[in-house]
C-alpha cells in the first residue's frame, strides 16, 4: 500500500478528483495547507507599511492505494496540476504498513477505494 | 414682518429639516448596499466592497456638484438642463437664485443619484477591475442618472405626455431601474465568475461568506427607505409624509412573506438571502406608488414583488451570474412599481392631470380610458429609462472594456480583489498563518525588511 500526498494549486483539484473518481478511486482527502518552495511569498500592503506573507496557500491532497494504483493516480495529478510555471508544488509517495475500516473492523485491501457492493456517488 | 410671512418662512425651514432627515437617511444606505454586497461575497473580496462604495460614493458627489445636478434639475428643455453648474453662491439655477433651499434639495438629488449607483455594481462583484468603478462613476454622476431624472422630475420628456405626466413617487423607475440597467450592461460585457458554471453550463451556487452581513445590509436599507420615500413629499403640510412612509413600510413587510413563502414552497426552506431580497423587492416596488397608493395597495405590491423576485432570480441564474440578484430586486421590481401606479393610483392622491389607476376605472367610476393613458404613460418610463440608461452604459463599459479593461486576470479572481487590486485582505487573519506575523523571531533570523526580494504582489509566478 502507498499513500500520495501531493501539495497541489486549488484550481487543479476538481479535474483530479473528477479523473480519480472515473478510475475508480473515490476515496480521497483534501486539507488546506501554507506552504513554501520557489514560488516567492505575498506582499500584503497594510495602512502604509507592509508585511511579507512568505507561505502561500495550497492544498495537501492523499489518496491511499495499493501499489499497483499508484502510477495511475501520481498520472492524473501530474496530468491535472502541471501548469509549467513555478508554484505547481510536489507529490510524496510514502509506504503504508496497515490501513482498517472502521465501521466494519476489515483491514488490508478491502479497505482501499472501490470493490464489490460499494457505492459510487458523484 | 407680518405674521402669515414668518409662518411661510418657518414653514419652509421646517420642510427643509424634514429633507435634511430623509437625506441623512439615504446616505445611510451606502452602508446597506456596502454589507449587502461584502455579505454575498466571499471572504477574499470583502475589503474591495469598502474601497468601492467609499471612491464611487466620492467620485459621484464630485461629478452631480459639477455637472449632474445642472443637467437634471437646470431647467432647460426637455432632454436636459442647462443650469446650476458647479453649484455656487449667487447662482441662477432654472431662473431662480440659489438659497440654503436649493442647496439642501441639491444634496438630496445627490444622495438618490449615490443609491442609483450603488445599484449598477450589484452585478459585478468578484471580478470587476476597480479603474470601471471609477470612470463608469463620472459618467453615471453626471450625465446617466441626471438625464433620466430630469426627464421626470426636472419637467422633462416624461413629465407631459399628451398631458399625463409619469407619476414615480421616489423613483421605482428613475433611481431603481435605472441601476439595474446599468447593471445588466456591466454584466452583459463582463460575464459570470469563474467556477459559476459547469460545463454543460448548469449554474453553480458561490455562497457569499456572511448572511449577517447580509441581514445588516437589508435593514439598514430598509429604514434609509423612509427617507427615500417619506423624504419625497419634500415637505411636512398635513404630515403626509406619514402616509407614504406607512405604505413603505406595508410594502416592505408583504415582499419579506411573499418571497419567504415562494421560496419555501419551492425548496421546502427559508432561504436567508431570499427573504432579504424580498425585503428590497418589496421597497423597490412601493418607491413608484408611495405616494399614489391607498395603505391598502401597498401589501399587494409589496407580495407581487416579493414572488417576483424569488423566481426572477432563479430564471436569472440560469443565463447570468448577478450574486446579489440586483437585476430581479431592482429591475423588475423596479419596472413592476412603475406599472403598479398604472393600476392602484388613487384618485385621491394622483398628481396634476394624471389618471388614476385601472382599479378605479374596473371598480369605481373613475374613466377606464384615462387610466389606460395613464398605464401606458408609465410603461412609457419605463422603455424610455431603459433605452437611454442601456444605450449610455453599454458604451461606456465597451470603451472602458477596449481601454483599461474590464475585468481583472484569472489569477486575480482566483486570489481574490483584496489581496490583487487592493494589495490588503479583508480579513487578514483567514489567510495569513499567525506566525507569518513574525512576533518574537531573533535579530539573527529575521531579515530586514529593505533588503529583503519583493516578492510579486500576486500569482504571476515569476521566477
Amino acid at each position: 500500500m502507498k499513500k500520495i500526498e501531493a501539495f497541489i494549486r486549488h484550481e487543479a483539484f476538481e479535474p483530479i478528483r473528477a479523473e480519480l473518481l472515473d478510475r475508480g478511486f473515490p476515496s480521497l482527502s483534501i486539507l488546506e495547507a501554507k506552504g513554501s518552495g520557489r514560488q516567492k511569498g505575498i506582499v500584503e500592503h497594510y495602512r502604509g507599511s507592509t508585511l511579507t506573507v512568505n507561505v502561500r496557500p495550497k492544498l495537501k491532497l492523499e489518496v491511499v492505494v495499493e501499489d499497483e494504483d499508484c502510477q495511475v493516480v501520481v498520472e492524473a495529478i501530474l496530468r491535472h496540476a502541471r501548469t509549467g510555471e513555478i508554484g505547481d508544488g510536489k507529490i510524496f509517495v510514502l509506504p503504508v504498513e496497515e490501513a482498517i475500516r472502521i465501521r466494519t473492523g476489515e483491514s488490508g485491501h478491502e479497505v482501499l477505494q472501490l470493490h464489490d457492493g460499494a457505492e459510487a456517488s458523484a | 414682518m407680518s405674521l402669515t410671512q414668518t409662518v411661510a418662512e418657518k414653514t419652509a425651514e421646517l420642510n427643509m429639516v424634514w429633507v435634511a432627515v430623509a437625506c441623512i437617511l439615504v446616505f445611510l444606505m451606502q452602508a446597506g448596499f456596502m454589507f449587502l454586497e461584502i455579505g454575498f461575497s466571499r471572504q477574499k473580496n470583502a475589503g474591495t466592497g469598502v474601497a468601492k462604495i467609499l471612491v464611487n460614493f466620492a467620485i459621484c458627489t464630485i461629478a452631480w456638484w459639477a455637472v449632474g445636478y445642472g443637467i437634471a434639475e437646470g431647467g432647460g428643455n426637455e432632454i436636459f438642463g442647462d443650469s446650476g453648474f458647479f453649484f455656487h453662491f449667487d447662482q441662477t439655477v432654472a431662473g431662480e437664485l440659489v438659497t440654503g433651499e436649493t442647496a439642501m434639495l441639491m444634496l438630496y438629488g445627490l444622495a438618490f443619484c449615490a443609491v442609483s449607483l450603488a445599484i449598477v455594481w450589484g452585478t459585478t462583484l468578484e471580478r470587476i477591475k476597480f479603474g470601471a468603478y471609477v470612470v463608469y462613476a463620472i459618467v453615471f454622476g453626471a450625465v446617466i442618472y441626471p438625464l433620466v431624472a430630469h426627464a421626470v422630475w426636472g419637467g422633462g420628456l416624461l413629465s407631459d405626455i399628451g398631458g399625463k405626466p409619469v407619476m414615480d413617487f421616489a423613483g421605482s423607475s428613475v433611481v431603481h431601474l435605472t441601476g439595474a440597467v446599468g447593471a445588466l450592461a456591466a454584466l452583459l460585457l463582463l460575464g459570470p465568475r469563474r467556477g459559476k458554471y459547469d460545463a454543460q453550463g448548469r449554474p453553480r451556487a458561490i455562497p457569499g461568506h456572511s448572511m449577517p452581513l447580509v441581514g445588516l445590509g437589508v435593514i439598514i436599507l430598509w429604514i434609509g427607505w423612509f427617507g427615500f420615500n417619506g423624504g419625497s413629499t419634500f415637505e411636512t403640510s398635513a404630515s403626509f409624509f406619514g402616509e407614504v412612509m406607512l405604505n413603505t413600510q406595508l410594502a416592505a413587510a408583504a415582499g419579506v412573506i411573499g418571497a419567504s413563502l415562494a421560496v419555501y414552497l419551492k425548496g421546502r426552506a427559508v432561504d436567508v438571502g431570499m427573504a432579504g431580497n424580498g425585503a428590497i423587492a418589496g421597497l423597490v416596488g412601493i418607491t413608484a406608488p408611495a405616494g399614489f397608493v391607498e395603505y391598502w395597495a401597498a401589501p399587494i405590491i409589496g407580495l407581487v414583488a416579493g414572488v417576483l423576485v424569488v423566481f426572477a432570480v432563479l430564471a436569472i441564474d440560469k443565463k447570468v451570474d448577478d450574486p446579489v440578484g440586483a437585476l430581479s430586486a431592482h429591475g423588475l421590481a423596479g419596472i413592476w412599481g412603475t406599472l403598479a401606479v398604472g393600476i392602484f393610483a388613487s384618485p385621491r392622491l394622483i398628481s396634476e392631470g394624471a389618471g388614476s389607476g385601472l382599479w378605479y376605472g374596473i371598480f369605481g367610476d373613475e374613466s377606464l380610458g384615462s387610466a389606460f393613458g395613464q398605464l401606458g404613460v408609465q410603461g412609457l418610463a419605463v422603455l424610455f429609462t431603459f433605452a437611454v440608461v442601456f444605450a449610455i452604459s453599454i458604451a461606456t463599459f465597451f470603451g472602458i472594456k477596449k481601454t483599461i479593461g474590464l475585468r481583472v486576470p484569472a489569477a486575480e479572481e482566483d486570489a481574490g480583489l483584496d489581496i490583487s487590486s487592493h494589495g490588503m485582505y479583508g480579513y487578514p487573519e483567514a489567510f495569513i498563518p499567525q506566525p507569518e506575523y513574525s512576533t518574537g523571531l531573533p535579530e539573527a533570523v529575521a531579515r530586514p525588511a529593505a533588503s529583503a526580494p519583493t516578492p510579486p504582489r500576486l500569482a504571476p509566478e515569476a521566477g
